[in-house]
């Protein structure tokens, strides 16, 4: 007995030992873990940081100079004598406008389709359209650019844009949006338009994502009381996936307020304010891209001074994208 | 005997080694001259070895690439005021001149169907002449149809020593371009369609139907693009050909131009080509790495002796022989 006792005694003060080793070294390596996730995350925001101290410091000079004129003036010249007048009202509106027509025509366009997809669609297709729109996003912008420059601009110019105008040619307000005084490959709208194509995907491939997420029991019960698709959608699906759509909207605008490529390609870079939306102009990231190369001084500053100011707009975009959001969950919950 | 021979063939094969391995000349800046500095480098490796590595990053940043000494030349296509130079303490000198024409895309209008003069192409990149059967267009071009469509004027979005020559000239011709745009490399357009670079130039105006640009000659060829002529300093008809570019560059007066500061904007001259563009090197006068400097001057000189011909076969015009004895006597502010 004592003999067994003994050895189970002994047993247990080695098993309890080894017990303290493993745990420590699990201490150890869970303090390493976490150490390093933390360190990864810290990073991003260090970089965050960093990125817009380096922003700050290349604008500085601009800042200076122009003060808060630099948001309210129309005009870029960056080699008037005696001083340059750079403004970027210009490229700032280039960017919302650009931005909102976008939305305006990929919001409706890729919901209906993640719609089609999810609710509508014949299981055979289901998969290709899937595919191809996801296809759709993987595309890198300066194609779209080229297609845009090469076969979307001329197309619009020369055989759809002429019947807009002409159409609207009599009807106040309409006829100064769609004015007809320079029709030319490169515009703000065709811009708007390469740009709704290249969020589109972002849209559907989220919106369809939330919508399959709909527990199939709440469409059959509202189904079988005999409401119909649209009825389906809009009382079932959309309110209880709305937050995930509204972060899928947001990405996209994220995108398309940062696209620089392929609007480069075909807005026509002019630092003019037009009423129409078929006359060229610039966003913020364009006017970068084509100018920064050769630019220097005072000039350069302001570049910069427009990238922070890029910055700002897009967070502003999201954060009260944000908002409304919460707003919108609170509502929903009271 | 044996053994002197294999001393003799470890020699050859080390000399031949080294002139393999001898340092690439670095350079940057201008996008104009970069077809003839290539060619000219694919020639000279072939003789000396020695290659060249250019970066075609436009003149602006060539001035900055130079200024931070990470290469031996910079390329500008606008020459640089004394002040500049003696800051940053360059020594400049002229290396090839071109001419810049404007073309445009107009239904069954091929090259030098149109003519211009320099104060219609002013109007017309101040937006004052909007339609191509203008007035002002069509007392140029008597027999010409013209359609009543809108001109689309097409010009840089980026900073261009071609935008600067261009400007230049207008601004030379039209009093009124001058107050209202003036000359440089990146000005304020009352109008038109930004496209970067020469090659962006022309094909936008490939592209779009009613439009004009401005480009190197070279973009124009090659491009198949319909140029237009231009009415000169003089007031005569001339045609963009080598030889009125060749009169235009002659008229130059180089011997006074200090530094070699001179724009070649609206000759004087019955044949002269009015639309002018010079490019220009700039290296160190007390270079850090004297080596480098002295490869670059080597190719430099090579080029001026060798090149001539290879320039013209690109349209570009060679710089006279009696430039070159002064570029050449300029060198010797250069430290060896």
């Amino acid at each position: 007995m004592t003999t067994i006792s003994e050895s189970s005694k002994k047993l247990d003060m080695a098993l309890s030992k080894d017990r303290a080793r493993v745990l420590k070294s699990l201490v150890l390596s869970d303090k390493l873990f976490s150490f390093a996730t933390r360190a990864a995350a810290y990073a991003v925001l260090i970089l965050l940081a960093g990125i817009i101290i380096s922003l700050i410091v290349g604008a500085w000079p601009a800042m200076k100079a122009f003060g808060f004129e630099f948001l309210v003036t129309r005009r870029w010249a960056p080699q008037l004598e005696p001083e340059p007048v750079l403004g970027a009202l210009a490229p700032i509106y280039g960017t919302l406008v650009s931005s909102f027509i976008a939305m305006l025509i990929a919001v409706p366009f890729g919901l209906g389709i993640a719609i089609f997809l999810t609710e509508l669609c014949p299981h055979s297709i289901r998969r290709p359209i899937r595919l191809a729109i996801e296809l759709l996003a993987g595309i890198p912008s300066i194609i779209y650019g080229m297609w845009g420059f090469f076969v979307l601009g001329p197309f619009l110019a020369n055989y759809i844009e002429p019947s807009i105008v002409s159409a609207v040619a009599n009807i106040p307000v309409l006829n100064s949006i769609f004015s007809g005084e320079m029709v030319s490959n490169l515009s703000l709208f065709n811009a708007s338009l390469i740009l709704a194509i290249m969020i589109l995907p972002f849209i559907t491939a989220i919106a369809v994502d939330v919508f399959s997420t709909v527990p199939p029991v709440l469409k059959e019960a509202a189904y079988g009381i005999g409401c119909t698709t649209w009825e389906v959608v809009n009382n079932v699906v959309l309110p209880f996936t709305r937050v995930g759509v509204v972060g899928g909207v947001m990405l996209a605008l994220g995108r398309a307020l940062g696209e620089t490529m392929a609007v480069t390609f075909i807005i026509g870079n002019s630092f003019k304010i037009s009423g129409s939306i078929f006359a060229p102009s610039t966003t913020i990231s364009a006017a970068i891209a084509s100018e920064f190369a050769e630019s220097e001084g005072l000039h350069q500053s302001a570049l910069i001074l427009l990238g922070l100011l890029l910055f700002v707009l897009t967070f502003i975009v999201l954060a009260s994208a944000r908002f409304m959001l919460m707003r919108l969950e609170k509502r929903a919950g009271a | 005997m044996k053994f002197s021979s294999l001393i003799a063939a470890g020699f050859a094969l080390a000399a031949s080694v080294s002139v393999a391995f001898a340092e690439d000349i670095s350079g940057a800046g201008a996008t104009f001259p970069y077809p003839i500095y290539s060619k000219w480098a694919d020639a000279y490796k072939k003789v000396s070895g020695v290659g060249l590595n250019y970066q075609s990053i436009g003149s602006g940043a060539g001035r900055k690439q130079i200024q931070a000494k990470t290469v031996t030349f910079g390329a500008t296509d606008i020459p640089q005021k004394e002040e500049y130079l003696n800051t940053n303490g360059f020594v400049q000198f002229p290396m090839v001149m071109g001419g810049i024409v404007a073309i445009v895309n107009l239904e069954g209008v091929a090259g030098g169907d149109l003519v211009l003069d320099g104060d219609t192409l002013a109007n017309i990149y101040l937006g004052k002449v909007k339609t191509w059967d203008d007035a002002a267009i069509a007392k140029l071009n008597p027999k010409s149809k013209l359609p009543s469509l809108p001109i689309i004027v097409i010009r840089r979005s980026d900073g261009s020593g071609t935008t600067f020559n261009f400007t230049t000239y207008l601004s030379k011709v039209s009093p009124d371009f001058q107050k209202n745009v003036g000359a440089g490399e990146a000005v304020e357009w009352p109008v038109g369609i930004g496209a970067a670079g020469n090659a962006g130039v022309a094909a936008n105006v490939m592209q779009t139907k009613g439009s004009i640009g401005y480009v190197e000659y070279a973009y124009a060829t090659q491009n198949s693009l319909a140029w237009t002529d231009m009415v000169n300093a003089a007031g005569k008809h001339v045609k963009p050909t080598l030889a009125s570019f060749k009169a235009a560059a002659a008229k130059g007066d180089w011997a006074n131009a200090k530094n070699f500061y001179l724009i070649l904007a609206n000759s004087p001259g019955e044949d002269s080509w009015p639309m002018m563009a010079t490019t220009f090197i700039l290296m160190y006068a007390q270079p850090a790495d004297t080596a480098a400097s002295n490869a670059a001057l080597k190719y430099f000189d090579w080029a001026y002796s060798n090149g001539g011909k290879m320039a013209e076969d690109l349209d570009y015009v060679p710089m006279p022989d009696s430039v070159i004895a002064q570029v050449r006597s300029a060198w010797k502010g250069i430290a060896k």
